[in-house]
C-alpha cells in the first residue's frame, strides 16, 4: 500500500450493448497492493467493469493500462496480459474432464510453457494454500460447491498473476460454504495481491477492502474506505442501496 | 411365503414387460436366416456370392467416415467462426449438401465434380509445366478422367455429403459447452486455439460420440446407394446376382439381413461404449 504505482488504470470506460449502456464512462484507478470490492444492485455494470478489465468483454471506448502497459485489440498481447491477470468465477468454470491438478497445471504448461513437475509442484503448494491438497487427483465434480471454488482460486493462483479478479465468487455456493471460501480471500488480501472483489458480502468489504466501489446504472457513484463508505455514505444512492441490503 | 411368492410374480411381470422383445425379434430374423442359409442351397449359393461385397462395403464406409469426420471438424469449427469468410464458406457448403438428395448428389460428384476438380488440375499443370517453372516439367503427367475409379469417386462422394452432417453434429457440440468454459480458457491466456483443442473439443466430442456412432450406422446404409455407380458392395452384387439367376428373394432377403446384423451389431456397440463413458463421467 505505500506503493503508489498504479497497477490499474481504467480512463473513460465504455461497454455498449445493443440498447444498453452497461458502462457509460467508468474512471477507476486501483495501486499496487490494494484491494478494491465493488458493489452495486444487479445490472449496475460490476461484473461488465471487471470482465473489460481482462478484455472477455471488449469495451467500446476509453483506455485501459495494466501495469503501466496499454490494452490494444492486439490478440497476442491480450493472451499475455490475461495471463497475467487471474480471474475467478461465479459459477467456478473448472474443466470438468480434467483432474483438480491438471485443471491448475493445464495453462501454466500450454500457456506459461513451464515443464511438467514445475506446474504440478506449483499447483500443489497453492492448493496447500487454499486447503484442499488432498483433493488433487479428483474430478472437479467430486467436489462440494467451496472446494471446487478454492480450486478455482488456486488455479488463478498458480499462475502467479499481478492482479485477481472475483466475479461474485460466492454468489453460487450455498450458505454454509461461502465462510470457507471467505476465509481462503481474506488471507489473500492481506498477502498484498492485488485484487478486484465484485460481491454481496458486506462483511469481507468491510474486513478486506482498502476501497469500496459503489456502481450503479454503468457508472461509480462512490469509492471510499470501508468505514467511510459504510458509516457515512457522502451519496443518497448510496444510502437507499445500503439500507436495503442491510434491512435483510 | 405367500407374500413371497406375489413379490417374485410381480418381478417377473416387470421383467417381461421391460424386455427388449424387438431384440430378440431381430436376433430371430438373424437365426431363421441363417439356419436357411445353411440348408437351402438357393439361400447358400446367393450368400456366398454376396458376401464377396462386404469388404468393399466395409471399407468404403469406414474411409468415407475417417474423411468425413476430418472434414466434418474443419466445417463445424468454421460454421461457428468469428471469420466472415470461413463462416460463411462453412455454411454455403452444409447448405448445399442438405438441399440436394443424396442419391443426386453422388450422381453429381462422380460424373461432374470429380471429372471438373481433375480437368481443372490437368489446366493448371499443362499450365505450370508450359511456364518452364523449375520442378514442373516431364515429371508431371496429365491425369485421365477415366483413371479415376468409380470406387473413389463413390468414396469422394459419400465424405462430402457426411462431411456436412457431421460438421453440424460437431457444432452442435462445441455450441452444447457453456460460455464460461472459453472464458475461464481465455481468461488464463490461452489462444481460441489452446481452448478450443484443450477444453472445448475434448468435452464436446465426449458429448457427441452417440450421434457421430448413429451416423456412422446411417452411412453404412447410404453406402448401399454408391451401387448406382456400380461400385461392387454388396447391394451392387445382390443386383446382379437377382438379376442373373432371377432369386429375387434369396438375394434380397440375405442382402437386407447382411445390414440388418452389421447395422444391429454396430448400435449394440454403441450402446457399450455410451454406458462406459456414463460411468466415466459419475466417477
Amino acid at each position: 500500500m505505500n506503493s503508489v504505482e498504479p497497477m490499474l488504470v481504467l480512463q473513460d470506460v465504455k461497454k455498449h450493448f445493443t440498447g444498453v449502456e452497461a458502462l457509460d464512462g467508468v474512471s477507476l484507478t486501483v495501486k499496487k497492493g490494494q484491494v478494491i470490492v465493488i458493489i452495486g444492485p444487479s445490472g449496475s455494470g460490476k461484473s461488465t467493469l471487471l470482465r473489460c478489465v481482462n478484455q472477455l468483454e471488449e469495451k467500446t471506448g476509453g483506455e485501459i493500462w495494466i501495469d503501466g502497459e496499454r490494452l490494444t485489440s492486439n490478440p497476442r498481447q491480450l493472451d499475455r496480459i490475461r495471463s497475467q491477470i487471474g480471474m475467478v468465477f461465479q459459477h467456478f468454470n473448472l474443466y470438468p474432464h480434467l483432474s483438480v491438478l491438471e485443471n491448475i497445471t493445464l495453462a501454466q504448461r500450454i500457456v506459461k510453457k513451464l515443464p511438467k513437475s514445475e506446474a504440478e509442484a506449483n499447483a500443489m503448494a497453492q492448493l496447500k494454500r487454499v486447503g484442499i491438497p488432498e483433493k488433487a487427483d479428483c474430478a472437479p465434480a467430486q467436489l462440494s460447491g467451496g472446494q471446487q471454488q478454492r480450486v478455482a482460486i488456486a488455479r488463478a493462483l498458480a499462475m502467479n498473476p499481478k492482479l485477481l479478479l472475483f466475479d461474485e465468487p460466492t454468489s453460487a455456493l450455498d450458505p454454509e460454504m461461502i465462510k470457507e471460501v471467505l476465509e481462503v480471500m481474506l488471507a489473500l488480501a492481506r498477502t498484498g495481491i492485488t485484487m478486484i472483489v465484485v460481491t454481496h458480502e458486506m462483511g469481507f468489504a468491510r474486513a478486506a477492502a482498502d476501497e469500496v466501489v459503489f456502481m450503479d446504472k454503468g457508472q461509480i457513484v462512490e469509492k471510499a474506505r470501508p468505514q467511510d463508505f459504510f458509516d457515512h455514505p457522502t451519496q443518497e444512492r448510496t444510502r437507499l442501496f445500503l439500507s436495503q441490503i442491510l434491512d435483510r | 411365503m405367500i407374500k413371497d411368492r406375489s413379490e417374485r410374480i410381480q418381478l417377473i411381470k416387470v421383467r417381461l414387460r421391460t424386455f427388449p422383445w424387438w431384440m430378440a425379434g431381430i436376433a430371430l430374423i438373424a437365426i431363421l436366416t441363417v439356419v436357411v442359409i445353411l440348408t437351402e442351397e438357393s439361400y447358400q449359393d446367393a450368400f456366398l456370392f454376396i458376401k464377396a461385397g462386404l469388404s468393399i462395403t466395409i471399407s468404403t464406409t469406414v474411409i468415407s467416415f475417417l474423411i468425413a469426420l476430418a472434414l466434418g471438424l474443419v466445417t463445424g469449427l468454421g460454421r461457428i467462426s468469428n471469420n466472415t469468410f470461413f463462416r460463411n464458406l462453412a455454411t454455403l457448403y452444409v447448405e448445399i449438401v442438405r438441399g440436394i438428395p443424396m442419391l443426386v448428389l453422388i450422381f453429381f460428384i462422380a460424373f461432374v465434380g470429380v471429372p471438373g476438380v481433375v480437368d481443372g488440375l490437368n489446366a493448371l499443370v499443362t499450365r505450370l509445366s508450359g511456364s518452364g517453372l523449375p520442378g514442373f516439367g516431364s515429371s508431371l503427367f496429365v491425369l485421365e478422367n477415366d483413371a479415376v475409379p468409380m470406387r473413389t469417386r463413390a468414396i469422394v462422394a459419400l465424405s462430402v455429403t457426411y462431411g456436412a452432417f457431421l460438421a453440424e453434429i460437431f457444432r452442435a457440440g462445441i455450441q452444447s459447452i457453456g460460455r464460461g468454459q472459453m472464458e475461464a480458457a481465455r481468461s488464463q491466456g490461452m489462444s481460441y486455439r489452446q481452448a478450443m483443442r484443450y477444453i472445448i473439443l475434448p468435452q464436446a466430442i465426449r458429448n457427441v460420440l452417440p450421434a457421430l456412432g448413429n451416423d456412422f450406422i446411417s452411412m453404412l446404409k447410404d453406402s448401399s446407394l454408391v451401387s448406382v455407380l456400380a461400385v461392387r458392395d454388396i447391394t451392387q452384387i445382390a443386383r446382379l446376382y437377382a438379376g442373373r439367376s432371377f432369386e429375387f428373394r434369396e438375394a434380397y432377403l440375405t442382402l437386407a439381413v447382411l445390414y440388418l446384423t452389421m447395422t444391429v451389431c454396430l448400435s449394440f456397440i454403441m450402446k457399450i461404449i455410451e454406458r462406459r463413458i456414463q460411468k466415466n463421467e459419475q466417477r
